[in-house]
């Protein structure tokens, strides 16, 4: 097959993200070629301050190396610019002379520095602070000199002027405003940041303007507006960026402030296209990398001839990369009229928090030295998500909405390289920050993949995106909508709805009508795609266990040896002394390895082969145990208390209640496990409080209580309402169960899922629409017609057999 | 050492998208069965902690490791990056429905 050809001019950061995900989606369609400016193969001109700060190297820095474009077959020019573009015989020349063809062209050029058109601009040492070879010029500068003017107290001209401290030189910054950084922070912060950053030795010159450089060939001086003069041997000019868009403006391509591109990133010529800061969209010119990687996203998808990816816009947040310095700044920080604010301001602690909410969402946000809750408000931001319910406790921060794992640790920033981030793989933070910044990573689950950090409960998932923020000195991570999988850019949302609307009822035809990438999937997507079809068309949609994960394939725990683990139901935790002898009987009988109480009042049999399971389970069962379901995202336990049987205090029947719950849902599959518990009384032995449903009784009647975990993030449950009857404990039990198994996502459990939708949200669905309530109990019950069937038993009687035994048994 | 095919079952004894285990002395093989109704062998042990690779979930011709999901690419044993390991594969040989394995010429690890 004939390749087409792909010209790529700029070979930088845009540009290069494009061709990776180019070569993700159709690595076989186009011939590549790729025309740099620059000396270097692509780099991550973002950590251009840390290289400038002595904080790393320029090799440290490398995202591609010249093996990547040779591995990718792509052709790679450097050091040499493009010079012209003949659009009508579609070739581009540079200025050593090399001709191309293209049939499609790409243009990342960039921007470069706006350099103030004063008298001496021109002179030996006068920079702008853009590529590599500024940081090499401002280095040697360094070495040899003394005294440096910053010129613009924005983001870039704070880092330059950092770096240039760090190398030993007296640096002011000039501004021409009264405030630094107007564009990310308002005044109080920006004051706050002055005193800090002064304290480190920084001199400012706050609302000056420059006229004059002076000296005869290199800088030795600034004149002001106003007459004064000021010794200097080297200038950085830090005043904004300008789209290099000069090649694509001789070539007639329309251009305003930037090239002009539409949705596809497409300029007017249809066979060119372009990205990154060169680009003007819809009015707007960009200047940080996260929007310009949704654009690669998009620009790529065109390329390949996909057609349907859209970019409309990006929300952006920023972040100083001034190390000892957390700061944090997302969306309209200034609010406006029908904005209100929540502040908090402590000087004399060093912090400022605030938030700017209008309709009762988050519209921006400006953090000054506690920024731990920097990535969750700009999800909540970009999310949309309403905080009418938290808006009493938003402002101290996601800890305290009842996470109380890993609240105590705050600033990313502060953490020392060994500091353990994640507790179950056992990540340090240098490991982290290494594998950032010599593998190029960007997003969260690129850092999941490469250092298992925030791979396995995810509760430093907060704190790895921090750590990402800090070392790249941006929020890449999520896109605004994640998509389930990486096979699909579907959303759960997306799926479920395809599901239910297109009357979807197997895997195979969800993967056909959402042109999955993959023709079979992957491990993340296949369960939670064969639940959704499970909930939505129960008795239609057929289980696959080859999409389930072995514990629910096999219906026992998987243990670190391969071994399995069998807990029998015990209904509300009570057993009678037949079924404690049968268990014992079966551990006896079985060999177990271990009898063990569990954390949820029942009784556990470890360390039995998988073969032995059909057995023992048998035995069990003869003797009138079923699966306790252990092992599923399902109902698990119902914990409960002794209760006005037995206990002084007790006011209800607990054990008994907690026995009709357990009868009424057990067997039912959920988005991720379910637990309850009832309390006899308001002393709540059973802790119903940090139960997914929680009922604690009271002397009138039942609390129910929704929402609570007690596992990586302890959740102290939200009280739903309260009943009289125990038919209406059992009606409000259903319908929430229902509601959370139709709206969840798979693997949310429902105090996250609360707290996305909102209690509001939950409470009318169940309280204020009696209706609907019913309706959902219902459709609960019906589902539990088919549900209630004991898989050990099914098993036991030889259902999937193959499962459990070995295909040979070989010498 | 020359090939040695020995019979150990029918390839519609094994799941679509999933595995059975074939116990010798020396350990126990995994024979995969993909979508595509290819088969693999490898040995049944994870190189990051020796979990039951024959429980993982297998889409393409790759099964996620049932315990920490290290997902390995069952035709070359390798794992799929940026993880790294690899596991012992076996040739197999479908012949009339019939799978015949030939694992004379590798020992698998201790
Ligand atoms: C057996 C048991 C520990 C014990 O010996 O007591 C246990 C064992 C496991 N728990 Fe648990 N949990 C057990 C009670 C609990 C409890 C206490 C409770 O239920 O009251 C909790 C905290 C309450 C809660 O869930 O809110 C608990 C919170 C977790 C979590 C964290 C869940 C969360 O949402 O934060 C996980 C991880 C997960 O599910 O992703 C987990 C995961 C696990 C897994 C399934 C890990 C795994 O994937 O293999 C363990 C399986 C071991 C096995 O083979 O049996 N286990 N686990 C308990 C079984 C209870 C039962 O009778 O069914
Ligand atoms: C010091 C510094 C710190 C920054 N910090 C942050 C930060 O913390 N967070 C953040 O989000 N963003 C930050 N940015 C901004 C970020 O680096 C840019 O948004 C991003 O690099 C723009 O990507 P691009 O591909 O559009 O342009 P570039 O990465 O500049 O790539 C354009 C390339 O095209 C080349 N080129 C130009 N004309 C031609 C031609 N005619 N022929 C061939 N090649 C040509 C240029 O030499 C250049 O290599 C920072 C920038 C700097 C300079
Ligand atoms: S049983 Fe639960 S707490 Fe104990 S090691 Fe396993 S997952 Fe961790
Ligand atoms: S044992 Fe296989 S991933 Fe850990």
């Amino acid at each position: 097959m004939n390749k087409k050809r792909l010209v790529l001019i700029g070979n930088g950061m845009a540009g290069i993200r494009a061709i990776e995900e180019l070569l993700k989606l159709a690595p076989e369609i186009y011939e590549i070629t790729v025309f740099g400016a620059e000396h270097h193969p692509n780099y991550n001109r973002i950590l251009l301050s840390p290289v400038l700060a002595g904080e790393k190297s320029f090799d440290d820095i490398i995202l591609n190396s010249r093996e990547w474009y040779e591995q990718n077959g792509i052709r790679l020019h450097t050091g040499d610019p493009v010079q012209e573009i003949d659009r009508v015989r579609r070739k581009v020349r540079t200025v050593s002379g090399i001709e191309t063809d293209y049939d499609r062209l790409l243009i990342a050029t960039g921007s470069t520095p706006f350099i103030i058109p004063v008298p001496g601009a021109s002179l030996e040492g006068v920079i702008g602070f853009r590529d590599i070879r500024d940081v090499e010029l401002m280095l040697a500068a360094a070495k040899s000199h003394k005294k440096a003017v910053v010129i613009g107290g924005g983001l870039l001209g704070l880092e330059a002027a950092n770096g240039l401290m760090k190398q030993g030189m007296e640096v002011t910054v000039v501004h021409l405003l009264d405030s630094l950084m107007e564009r990310q922070l308002d005044k109080p912060a920006a004051a706050m940041l002055k005193a800090s950053l002064e304290e480190t030795g920084m001199r400012f010159l706050m609302e000056a303007q420059t006229a004059a450089i002076l000296g005869n060939q290199r800088v030795t001086g600034i004149r002001f507006a106003d007459g004064s003069e000021m010794e200097t041997d080297l200038v950085v000019m830090a005043v904004g960026i300008r789209p290099s868009i000069e090649l694509a403006q001789r070539a007639g391509i329309r251009c305003e402030r930037g090239i002009l591109v539409d949705d596809c990133l497409q300029t007017f010529d249809p066979s060119i296209y372009a990205l990154g800061e060169c680009v003007q969209h819809r009015g707007q010119c960009f200047g940080l990398v996260a929007p310009l990687f949704e654009q690669a996203k998009v620009c790529a998808n065109h390329l390949a001839g996909l057609g349907y990816g859209r970019y409309t816009s990006s929300v952006t947040a920023t972040k100083l990369k001034v190390t000892g310095i957390d700061l944090f700044s997302a969306g309209d920080f200034q609010g406006s009229d029908g904005s209100e604010e929540i502040l908090l301001r402590d000087p004399s602690g060093g912090i400022y928090k605030k938030l700017v909410i209008r309709d009762d969402r988050i519209a921006g946000a400006v953090l000054y030295g506690d920024t731990i809750d920097g990535a969750w408000y700009f999800q909540l931001m970009r999310e949309g998500r309403d905080i009418a319910d938290i808006r009493d406790r938003l402002l101290f921060g996601e800890a305290h909405l009842g996470d109380s794992g890993h609240g105590g640790q705050s600033k990313a920033s502060t953490l020392s390289d060994d500091a353990q981030v994640c507790d179950c793989n056992g990540v340090c933070k240098g490991t982290i920050v290494k594998a950032i910044t010599t593998k190029g990573l960007f997003t969260l689950d690129e850092v999941k993949a490469h250092t298992k950090a925030a791979a396995s409960c995810g509760s430093c998932t907060g704190l790895v995106e921090q750590i990402l923020a800090d070392t790249l000195g941006s929020d890449y991570s999520t896109p605004e909508l994640k998509p389930l999988c990486k096979c699909t850019d579907a959303t759960h949302d997306a799926v479920r709805q395809a599901i239910r609307e297109q009357h979807l009822t197997s895997l195979g035809a969800v993967f056909e009508a959402l042109a999955w990438r993959r023709p079979d999937g992957c491990p993340a997507c296949r369960p939670a795609i064969n639940y959704y079809l499970i909930a939505t068309w129960p008795g239609e949609a057929r289980d696959d266990p080859q999409s389930r994960f072995i514990n629910e394939r096999a219906h026992g725990n998987i243990q670190k040896d391969g071994s399995f683990s069998v807990i029998p139901r015990l209904w509300g935790g009570r057993a009678t002394p037949d079924e404690l002898r049968a268990i014992a009987d079966a551990a006896e009988r079985f060999h177990v390895g271990e009898v063990h109480l569990t954390g949820g009042q029942r009784i556990n049999l470890l360390g039995l082969k998988k073969e032995q399971l059909p057995a023992i389970w048998a035995f069990l069962g003869e003797r009138g145990l079923v699966s306790g379901h252990a092992y599923g995202k399902a109902l698990r336990t119902v914990k409960t208390c002794v209760g006005s049987t037995w206990c002084r205090f007790g006011t209800q029947d607990s054990t008994g209640m907690g026995i009709e719950l357990e009868q009424m849902t057990w067997g039912s599959w959920m988005p991720h496990k379910f637990k309850m518990a009832v309390s006899g009384c308001p002393r709540n032995c059973a802790e119903a409080t940090i139960k997914d449903f929680g009922v604690v009784a009271i002397d009138s009647g039942w609390e129910l209580h929704i929402g609570g975990n007690g596992g990586v993030k302890v959740r102290a449950t939200d009280l739903l309402c309260r009943v009289k009857s125990t038919q209406e404990v059992k009606a409000y039990c259903a319908a929430f169960i229902q509601l959370y198994r139709e709206e969840a996502r798979y693997l949310e459990r429902t105090a996250p899922w609360l707290e996305r939708v909102g209690l509001s949200y939950v409470k009318q669905r169940l309280l204020e629409d009696e209706m609907g309530r019913n309706a959902l109990a219902k459709r609960f019950h019906e589902s539990q017609r088919i549900a209630k069937q004991d898989p050990w038993r099914e098993r036991a009687e030889g259902r999937e057999a193959h499962e459990f035994e070995p295909l040979k048994i070989l010498g | 050492m020359k090939t040695e095919w020995i019979e150990i079952g029918r390839a519609e004894d094994i799941p679509r998208q999933g595995a059975r285990v074939v116990k010798t002395d020396k350990g126990d093989i995994a024979v995969f069965r993909t979508a595509e109704d290819e088969i693999y062998a490898i040995r049944n042990c994870c190189p990051h902690k020796g979990g039951p690779l024959s429980e993982g979930i297998v889409y393409g011709a790759t099964v996620a490791c049932p315990l920490h999901n290290l997902s390995l690419d069952l035709k070359t044993g390798q794992a799929v990056a940026p993880d790294d390991g690899c596991v012992t594969t076996y040739p197999v040989l479908l012949e009339g429905g019939l799978i015949y394995l030939d694992f004379s010429s590798r020992e698998p690890a201790a």
